[in-house]
């Protein structure tokens, strides 16, 4: 670890303002930045922690919208009654995060403005098509996520909640990588009103996308044989120790059949 | 008295109330006063010339002591890391020997090499003072693909070694094996990948150096699993330091699975360096650091054939190794794929005559040594993989192949050099079968193929050789170095024992079980009993811990011992009992003048021994306290019959283990619940091994699996509760305690149960052979490619 300064500011307002000087770096649950940080990966002149900002903490339900706040923790997600009513799918996800410690400081704001490849809840973002609230305005997830690790975030932005619409049917299958157990492929399954959206995470090589095949297919019958009848082309997909694209290919469609018959 | 903490009592490990209270004392808790930090600056590539180094600005960097590179080594004139074996090849040529320089002299071998140490106040310090020094590289091709080595790289990792080899050894009558093969009725034959591994212990690597101004004598603490061959390497072939002038301690060690064996350059470089900088130097590994400076495992590539007759009876196994050896030879690299591994080649089989050859490869990575079970599980895997494809080509059933197969006579001479001296093979058979419930495996494959699931199970038969000796033996091997073992049993006055041991508890529970044997023997209570380890300054020698040798060496050593204490105390009882010192027995921890009520307890002997008084002082000395130095005649074999029953996801390709039964033959057990703990924990290992761990290079020898992020490691989830039965072994019958160890059983055995059972499950598919690691995806793919088959057929 290089030497940083450290600043704790308890509203977004000094938070962006702290951000504001050279080399400044939101921190909130750290579990990705702090292991930069300790293999010298990473060098920021003071780290801002989020961690104290109350506003962006917590969950609450607004008619068909579930409001989180972007410091809220993956453990929370995962424990809250209102996610598992209303979107069991997301609270299933967040459960499946690493282990209890990383459940515990991790948080959905620093996970989706980090948009690993390979992170679970810009599946969830993009099938339920949640908004991303920032400090400046609001982004639809997909005008939000834009690639391997890139985000529309500009320069002192910061993500302070996400807003998800309550689907009629969620689910989350995660299948994991052997080593990291983050998702070698993660599939989310969401019916919605304005049909069924299949988000996968862990195969693009551009990051989290939604598959338009198997969304017909379900759109016009949401059942298992539907999603037989689809090709899934290994074209685009990631090749790494762990899955070929083909590999991949095939768990996606697996993934996502056994989403539906979660659903039912 | 000693009964509820005697042999064959379950009792439970004293150590860990610190360990599991957080009172361990490892090495990196250890802090010297005025203690400086190193930092070693590591190669990024795997080959090149180092065509220059300039140190210039880290030497004036804040809080730097001291920047030392390879010039300065060789300038000082000290040695290279050493090898401690060496294996004559089979045209009786000596192996090839490169010098393993402290830190890396002109060239660059394998990413991770160290090239430049910084030594400073802090940590941080010496890290931001190493990120100043500019090296310039000229970069070489890497020899990374251990069969494009060998079948004539233009590069070579050592000038010295053309074509990369650094042996070609072999084992066995060739012709014998030729003229079977030729009179075959059925040949089976096997390609096969031993996959390389990271050992990985909890806790890193670490080492402080710290020289005395005052006495010029050294103190090395270190994480390792053999103290006093640490000094005896460093202290002779290092850094020429007399064993009186240096101290090698390793206390509480947090795992080392092979790894801590051997001899490391960080400590010859911190013993040496803290004389130049007169303070104290600490190094610690990190994670990253340990998967590019520790030993790995295994990494070997076979090609097998089994010859057999009409009936299934095995006429002759040929097999052809390469096995990799990294960038350079560590301290018993040379040993594995060739002493521990060829003469266990026969496994439980009487096959007449066997051939192995042998070539010991060097390439551009990590050196490569012994990991839990060292060649042992190498040989295993070949064999019982090849066994359960030859059964399938036969159409036999996996346990009916091996009873026809079984030895059942001993003492066996076996071809490869060895003779197992008890087994009984038929009855840890029927013991996996029965607590596996083998007869109704057929009713619980449908079972799961109505869940479109494909359950399969899988037998290894393995044997293996532990505690090698005698030292006789292992001299002509090529050993450079004695394996037998010493132990002090120290009586203190008023009764209590200390015992001195040259065995290293790293997790194994020595602190335990050697009480257990000493309070058994002497009558005293368990609490009596401590256990010394891990320090050359108290413990008058050892060889350490490492293939299942600490109790059949170690222990028998402490019994030699026990018996010298015992002896002498007769003597003294005979004095004070006024009786002939043919009389007296000692039963229960009382001297008893054998048919009368006379008895003196221990204690009372070993006070008088102490406090002289009245006493046969013509006769006997004061004191009471044995060294005893124990040569094992034989290894011992250890063997036993492992069922794996898995189930296939044919979607995804995911391997559930069901459960792992294991029937193991330990001989004599002491602690029933240690020896069960160390097959859970070989088990897990040699599962890892069979379906997650993977150690990978790139072309350019850069290591792709570097850290947990793509290193599998497995994790209690993916393992079963695992069912396991050692009871009534065969004693082994040349060690006193009729032990055989039981440390790296689980690892060796594990694997090929693994795959076969796997090959198993997938029987419909025509599938013969899937290398390890079986992950979803190489399963998956196997299945696919056979579904494609089946369909164009
Ligand atoms: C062992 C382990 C296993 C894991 N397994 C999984 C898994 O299976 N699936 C998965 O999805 N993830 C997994 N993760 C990652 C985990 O979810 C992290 O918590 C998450 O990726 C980052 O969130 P954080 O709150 O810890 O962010 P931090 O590490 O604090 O920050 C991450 C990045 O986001 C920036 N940032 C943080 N907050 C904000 C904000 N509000 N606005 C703008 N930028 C911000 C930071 O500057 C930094 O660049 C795992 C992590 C570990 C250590």
């Amino acid at each position: 670890m290089y030497a940083f300064d450290y600043q704790k500011p308890s509203d977004v307002d000094s938070a962006v303002a702290a951000l504001k000087s050279e080399g400044a770096q939101p921190l909130s649950g750290g579990q990705t930045l702090i292991p930069t940080l300790k293999m010298r990966l990473n060098m920021p002149e003071v780290l801002v922690d989020l961690s104290g900002i109350e506003s962006m903490k917590g969950i609450s339900r607004d008619g068909d919208t579930i409001h989180v706040g972007a410091a809220t923790t993956h453990g929370a997600i995962a424990k809250s009654a209102d996610i598992q009513s209303a979107i069991p799918g997301l609270a299933h996800q967040a459960s499946r995060i690493g282990d209890p410690a990383v459940r515990n400081r991790g948080t959905i704001g620093g996970a989706i403005a980090n948009n690993d490849p390979a992170a679970c809840y810009p599946s969830a973002c993009m099938a339920l098509n949640a908004t991303i609230v920032t400090n400046t305005r609001e982004l639809s997830a997909a005008n939000f996520f834009l690639g391997m690790y890139t985000t529309a975030l500009e320069e002192d932005e910061i993500v302070t909640a996400v807003k998800f619409p309550v689907p009629s049917g969620s689910s989350y299958q995660k299948f994991d990588q052997p080593a990291s157990r983050f998702p070698l492929v993660g599939v989310f399954v969401a019916k919605t009103a304005e049909g069924v959206r299949v988000a996968v995470t862990g195969a693009g090589s551009d990051g989290v996308f939604r598959h338009e095949g198997l969304e017909q297919a379900l759109s016009g019958s949401f059942s298992a044989d539907a999603v037989g009848g689809v090709t899934v082309s290994s074209d685009g997909l990631m090749k790494d120790l762990h899955g070929t694209p083909e590999y991949r290919a095939n768990l996606i469609k697996v993934l996502t059949k056994r989403a539906v018959q979660e659903i039912g | 008295m000693a009964k509820d903490f005697g042999i064959g009592e379950s009792v439970k490990r004293s150590e860990d109330v610190r360990f599991v209270t957080g009172n361990g004392k490892y090495t990196d808790d250890i802090n010297r006063p005025g203690q400086t930090y190193a930092y070693f600056l590591r190669s990024p590539v795997a080959h090149a010339t180092l065509d220059s180094i300039n140190i210039d600005e880290a030497k004036k960097a804040p809080g730097v002591v001291g920047v030392f590179t390879g010039q300065d080594i060789a300038d000082a004139g000290l040695g290279g890391v050493p090898c401690g074996w060496q294996i004559t090849d089979k045209h009786g040529d000596p192996m090839k020997e490169p010098a393993h320089p402290i830190l890396a002299h002109g060239k660059v071998r394998h990413v991770g090499d160290p090239i430049v140490c910084v030594v400073a106040d802090t940590y941080a310090q010496a890290r931001d003072a190493a990120e100043m020094i500019d090296i310039d590289f000229g970069q070489l091709p890497a020899v990374v693909d251990m069969k494009a080595a060998a079948e004539g790289n233009p590069t070579n990792v050592h000038d010295e070694a053309p074509d990369n080899v650094c042996y070609d050894w072999e084992l066995g009558d060739k012709e014998a094996v030729d003229s079977a093969f030729a009179g075959a009725a059925h040949v089976t034959t096997l390609e096969l990948v031993n996959n390389r591994l990271v050992a990985n212990p909890m806790e890193p690597r670490c080492c402080i150096g710290d020289w005395d101004s005052s006495s010029d004598d050294y103190t090395l603490y270190t994480t390792s699993q053999n103290p006093h061959v640490i000094r005896l390497l460093m202290g002779a072939f290092v850094l020429n330091i007399p064993e009186h002038k240096l101290r090698v301690y390793a206390p509480d060690v947090g795992g080392g699975f092979g790894a801590k064996i051997y001899h490391y350059a960080e400590e010859a470089f911190v013993t040496w360096a803290s004389k130049q900088v007169r303070r104290p130097i600490k190094w610690t590994s990190d994670r990253s650091e340990a998967f590019i400076s520790d030993a790995h495992g295994r990494d070997q590539v076979t090609k097998a054939e089994l010859a057999m007759d009409a009936e299934g009876k095995f006429l002759a196994l040929r097999c052809d190794t390469l096995a990799n050896m990294g960038a350079y030879l560590s301290t018993f690299a040379p040993a594995i794929p060739t002493w521990l591994h060829g003469t266990l080649l026969a496994g439980q089989y009487a096959t007449p005559a066997v051939h192995c050859r042998v070539r010991a490869m060097f390439t551009n990575t990590v050196p490569v040594d012994a990991y839990r079970g060292a060649g042992r599980p190498e040989a295993t895997y070949i064999l019982e993989r090849i066994v359960n494809k030859a059964a399938k080509e036969l159409g036999l059933d996996q346990c009916e192949l091996r009873r026809r197969n079984f030895i059942r006579d001993f003492p066996y001479d076996t071809p490869v050099a060895v003779q197992y001296d008890t087994g009984d093979f038929d009855k840890t058979l029927n013991k996996a079968m029965e607590i596996s419930d083998y007869a109704n495996f057929e009713q619980r494959r449908q079972e799961a193929a109505s869940r479109g699931k494909l359950r399969g199970i899988g037998l290894s038969c393995y044997i293996e050789a532990c505690g090698i000796a005698p030292s006789s033996l292992v001299g002509a091997l090529g050993a450079r170095a004695g394996l037998y073992e010493a132990a002090t049993i120290r009586v203190n006055p008023t009764g209590s024992v200390t015992v001195l041991t040259g065995s290293h508890s790293h997790g194994q529970g020595h602190e335990t079980t050697f009480a257990q044997v000493v309070s058994d023997a002497l009558g005293i209570p368990f609490e009596s009993v401590d256990i010394v380890h891990g320090d050359t300054s108290k413990v008058p020698f050892g060889m350490g811990t490492y293939g299942s040798r600490s109790l059949a060496v170690g222990g028998s050593a402490i019994v030699k011992a026990v018996d010298k204490v015992v002896e002498k105390g007769k003597k003294i009882a005979a004095h004070l009992l006024e009786a002939a010192e043919s009389d007296i027995v000692f039963e229960d921890g009382q001297y008893k003048v054998a048919g009368t009520d006379k008895a003196k307890a221990f204690a009372e002997v070993s006070l008088a021994a102490y406090v002289p008084h009245n006493y046969p002082i013509e006769d006997v000395e004061p004191g009471l306290e044995e060294t005893a130095f124990y040569d094992p005649k034989n290894f011992t074999f250890p063997a036993g019959a492992y069922l794996c029953e898995v189930e296939v996801d044919p979607e995804t390709g995911k391997v559930e283990i069901i459960d792992l039964f294991a029937a193991d033959d330990f001989g004599n057990i002491v602690n029933p619940m240690i020896v069960e703990g160390q097959v859970h924990g070989g088990l897990a290992q040699g599962l890892g091994q069979a379906m997650l761990e993977n150690c990978v290079y790139d072309e350019e020898g850069q290591l792709t699996s570097g850290s947990y992020m793509d290193y599998a490691m497995p994790l209690a989830g993916d393992l079963p509760m695992f069912t396991v039965s050692s009871e009534d072994g065969t004693p082994c019958t040349h060690n006193p305690l009729g032990v055989k160890g039981c440390g790296e059983a689980g690892a060796i055995g594990s694997p090929p149960a693994l795959v076969n059972a796997v090959i198993d499950a997938l029987r419909d598919h025509g599938i013969e052979h899937i290398d390890m690691p079986l992950s979803p995806n190489r399963v998956w793919s196997a299945i696919n490619a056979a579904s494609h088959k089946q369909a164009a057929e």
